[in-house]
């Protein structure tokens, strides 16, 4: 992959076959985690008649959905149990925002798979696609650190027998192509 | 926050790769909510975690809220180093929409009564 460049108000960048290949991969299982989650919502008729939806009341029990969809409010503040006005209140919040949530979150996923050539190739996005790349890619890492247990210490390489050795070298990579993204659209030439 | 990468391949990669199924959770300092003072104004709290960039978490910041850049770098310190910092105020209903965008980009958010 070669760093992203903003002419105008278009950002390009080449991925090869692989790197499109794994992209595509981690994009596309995330969309599938968050379209699992939409599915298993309950439709009820005042949603439909009304047009309202109404999302789940709780938490994915899911480490990776519940990180991609948190709570409004802390719950684990470990003072002791949260109060039942706080868990209401988190619920009914979840209620409300997590169909546009799940929706915005598909949404930056399939702008991903619609604009990654699948054999690998040019990207060329409008500024606008180019912030669909870099929420898409911020679930993902997001997905991946969950997994890995990624901390702010970790070192840069594992030892080559660790098992998430490999796993680490492409949430590396997809923090790269994440901060060279927000560079080009920032407008900044250097790292701040 | 994550600070700079220096990798621009993927090394040791293998292909088709799918997400390792092994879970952990962050752990961050317990802060104290009030959800009692209906009258007080409610805050945006922004949390740090290990994943989200500091350069992402400033353009966030800017995008989302129309702050400068300055101001933007201060409020991303500040979750960075105190473990969390209030990046807005005002009715409920505000604040609830502030959350939902932070959470669509993917920031670790939620609000609370000022206390």
């Amino acid at each position: 992959m070669i760093p992203w460049e903003r002419v105008g108000d278009t950002v390009t960048s080449k991925v090869d076959r692989r790197e499109a290949n794994v992209l595509r991969g981690l994009v596309g299982q995330v969309e599938g985690m968050l379209r699992a989650r939409q599915d298993a919502t309950p439709q009820d008729e005042l949603a439909e008649l009304t047009g309202i939806r109404t999302g789940m009341s709780t938490a994915p029990e899911d480490p990776i959905l519940s990180r991609l969809l948190p709570d409004f409010h802390r719950l684990d503040r470990g003072d002791g149990e949260p109060s039942k006005e706080e868990r209401d209140s988190a619920a009914a919040l979840r209620s409300l925002h997590e169909p546009e949530l799940l929706d915005l979150k598909t949404g930056v996923a399939g702008v991903v798979l619609d604009t990654c050539p699948p054999e690998g190739g040019t990207i060329r996005l409008s500024l606008e696609q180019a912030e669909s790349w870099l929420s898409a890619v911020n679930d993902v890492r997001l997905a991946l650190g969950t997994t890995l247990g990624v901390t702010e210490d970790m070192p840069e390489e594992l030892p080559p027998d660790d098992p998430r050795s490999p796993h680490l070298g492409v949430y590396q990579w997809l923090t790269w192509l994440q901060e060279h993204l927000v560079l080009a659209l920032s407008g900044d030439d250097e790292l701040p | 926050m994550n600070g700079q990468p220096r990798h621009a391949t993927m090394d040791g990669m293998a292909v088709g790769m799918s997400l390792p199924v092994e879970q952990e959770q962050t752990q961050v300092e317990p802060v104290g909510t009030d959800l009692a003072a209906e009258d007080k104004p409610w805050q945006t709290i922004v949390w740090n975690d290990p994943v989200n960039l500091m350069s992402y978490v400033t353009y966030v910041f800017q995008k989302l809220f129309g702050y400068s850049r300055e101001h933007a770098t201060k409020l991303m310190l500040d979750v960075h180093h105190k473990g969390r910092a209030i990046v807005s105020s005002g009715s409920k209903d505000k604040v609830e929409g502030d959350v939902a965008k932070l959470h669509a980009a993917g920031l670790w958010a939620t609000m609370q009564h000022e206390s």
